[in-house]
């Protein structure tokens, strides 16, 4: 027994020097810019850059729009699937498999395909179109755990009770969309949201590719120009993942409770 | 036919809501269908097609070129070999967390990191491994300091297969501690005391008990694993900068610019990565079902 403990130490000793080794290094990469101190100038001169400020609020502007519609396309997808057209639920989980099939790379070659300037529907054209295409993307992109966690919330709480108690008062769907099945799964909708902007706040293919200069072209293009500011970038970056990581814990957490540890 | 059936009341209601239900999924399929389907079914359909728009298998011939041949065995290799050192390591992670008698924090400090560094992955991630083990790294740096033994006179190149494949380790590990970890946690503590009870030795538990049950998850997620680095580009993209001929990168650069000078060729590889991605992630999903029938 004592020895397969020792074992079981050493591995996850060896583990976390591999996972934290990287991030150190990075962190004092970052530190290095001036000559002889460590100091924070990588940070203030990323920070301080146009370029980034407005590639990130693209990212979080899309990050949000992505969000929305996702919420929109999901939540009543879930809501009649699980109320009255059970018989649909294996088509619709294997389409939110999809995007795992299908990686992004293909998907965009795909868009930039069929939504061209000489296409019947050219969101290519202009720069809110393509953003528009982009936003849609991620959509897709987001789809297995958007939909995953919407319908994990949906099948904790009595849809039909709700639904039948909801009409009985006279309220048509929407209402009780809107207002009784929104408020009961909001935390699951939040952990699918918080998963949402991980993704796409960094994203490099889509937006690369369809050109459009977002945080993940930004960061590439730092990577290729400069050497200290790529690791406070990648610093910043981590912080980002390990705070949207960290709500949904939170989130959990608090679901948790208020179910009486049942979820 | 309906006109002659009676309607009964309920029987109105009824349709009217399924109507609406019906209604309530439709921007669902009409965007799968526009988004996810139509684009990647009409991308496949040009690899069947010459540059005219005629029935052709020239593209998928052209596919056997010497150049691409390389670079899908390339891709193959780099994403087995993390894919599978992923499932080793990521075996060994949960495993030790979730039955290895260490502290209780152990295991949540795990998950949750698995959760951000699974998702740490791309541009960032390589900026990562350069200041580690790039030419002015940090080991690197140290271990010619300390050790004296430099890691690039030895062979060793971050730009290289075994470069990219130690940065893929970075998001195969802790993804294979997340699928994996729910699968383990179904081994019950009674199965290991029947088997004890019944004279089995450490290596028969391991061989008669967990290993037939737990093999459709481990081989499953390894196969995730697979497809998940071989789709993946913005990881091999920033780290190489394009150097590296793995199928993603020269799908990349031929969308940017026809590299490969026939677009036909180019639709044609996206028919052999899909291929290869979706045979395993159906795979993946067929032997998750499976697994998934002793974790109640």
């Amino acid at each position: 027994m004592k020895k397969s403990r020792f074992g079981a130490w050493l591995a996850v000793l060896l583990g976390s020097l591999y996972f934290v080794l990287p991030l150190v290094a990075t962190f004092e990469f970052s530190l290095r810019l001036k000559r002889d101190e460590y100091s924070f100038e990588a940070y203030r001169i990323v920070l301080a850059d146009p370029l980034f400020q407005s590639a990130f609020m693209h990212s979080i502007i899309l990050a949000i729009v992505t969000i929305i519609i996702g919420i929109l396309i999901v939540v009543p997808t879930a809501y009649w699937v699980q109320l009255r057209l059970p018989k649909l639920r294996p088509v619709v989980e294997f389409i939110t498999l999809l995007p795992l099939v299908i990686p992004a790379i293909i998907l965009v070659f795909g868009y930039i395909r069929m939504y061209n300037t000489s296409s019947f529907l050219p969101l290519t054209q202009t720069a809110l179109g393509t953003d528009l295409l982009l936003s849609l993307g991620y959509v897709a992109l987001a789809l297995p755990f958007m939909y995953r966690a919407v319908e994990t919330g949906m099948r904790s709480i009595d849809v039909s009770t709700l639904t039948e108690a909801a009409e009985s008062l006279g309220a048509g769907w929407p209402m009780i969309l809107a207002k009784v099945i929104l408020p009961n799964i909001k935390s699951a909708i939040l952990s699918g949201a918080f998963l949402t902007f991980a993704t796409v706040i960094g994203e490099f293919t889509l937006a690369s590719l369809l050109n459009r200069p977002t945080f993940g072209p930004y960061l590439q293009l730092i990577g290729a120009k400069r050497a200290y500011e790529p690791a406070a970038l990648a610093i910043i970056a981590f912080a980002i993942t390990w705070a949207c990581m960290g709500v949904l814990q939170v989130i959990g957490n608090a679901t948790r409770k208020s179910t009486g540890g049942k979820s | 036919m309906s006109a002659l059936t009676p309607t009964l009341p309920g029987q109105k209601i009824r349709v009217g809501k399924n109507f609406a239900a019906w209604l309530g999924v439709l921007p669902f399929f009409v965007f799968s269908l526009l988004f996810l389907v139509l684009p990647t079914f009409l991308l496949l359909i040009g690899a069947f097609q010459d540059s005219a728009g005629n029935l052709s298998f020239q593209s998928i011939a052209n596919l056997a070129r010497p150049d691409i041949v390389k670079s899908f065995v390339l891709s193959t290799e780099i994403s087995a070999t993390s894919a599978i050192g992923g499932a080793i390591f990521g075996f060994i992670l949960a495993y030790c967390a979730v039955s290895g008698g260490l502290p209780q924090w152990i295991r949540p400090t795990l998950m949750t990191f698995s959760g951000v560094a699974s998702n740490f992955a791309g541009v960032p991630l390589a900026f990562a491994f350069i200041a580690t083990l790039g030419r002015t790294g940090l080991v690197t740096a140290a271990l010619v300091k300390f050790f004296d033994f430099n890691i690039y006179s030895a062979g060793f190149n971050l730009l290289n297969f075994w470069g990219l494949t130690l940065t893929y380790l970075y998001f195969q590990i802790p993804l294979m501690i997340l699928i994996l970890t729910p699968a383990i946690d179904g081994l019950k503590k009674e199965w290991r005391e029947a088997s004890t009870i019944l004279g089995c030795s450490n290596f028969q538990h391991w061989r008669y008990v967990i290993f037939p049950i737990l093999w459709p998850s481990v081989v499953g997620a390894t196969l995730l694993l697979f497809a998940n680095s071989f789709g993946a580009v913005a990881t091999a993209y920033a780290l190489t900068n394009s150097t590296l001929n793995i199928v993603p990168i020269l799908l990349f650069a031929q969308i940017r610019g026809d590299v490969l000078h026939d677009p036909n060729l180019g639709y044609a590889l996206a028919l052999g990565m899909v291929a290869i991605t979706g045979l395993s992630n159906l795979a993946y999903i067929f032997l998750r079902a499976r697994g998934e029938r002793w974790i109640k």
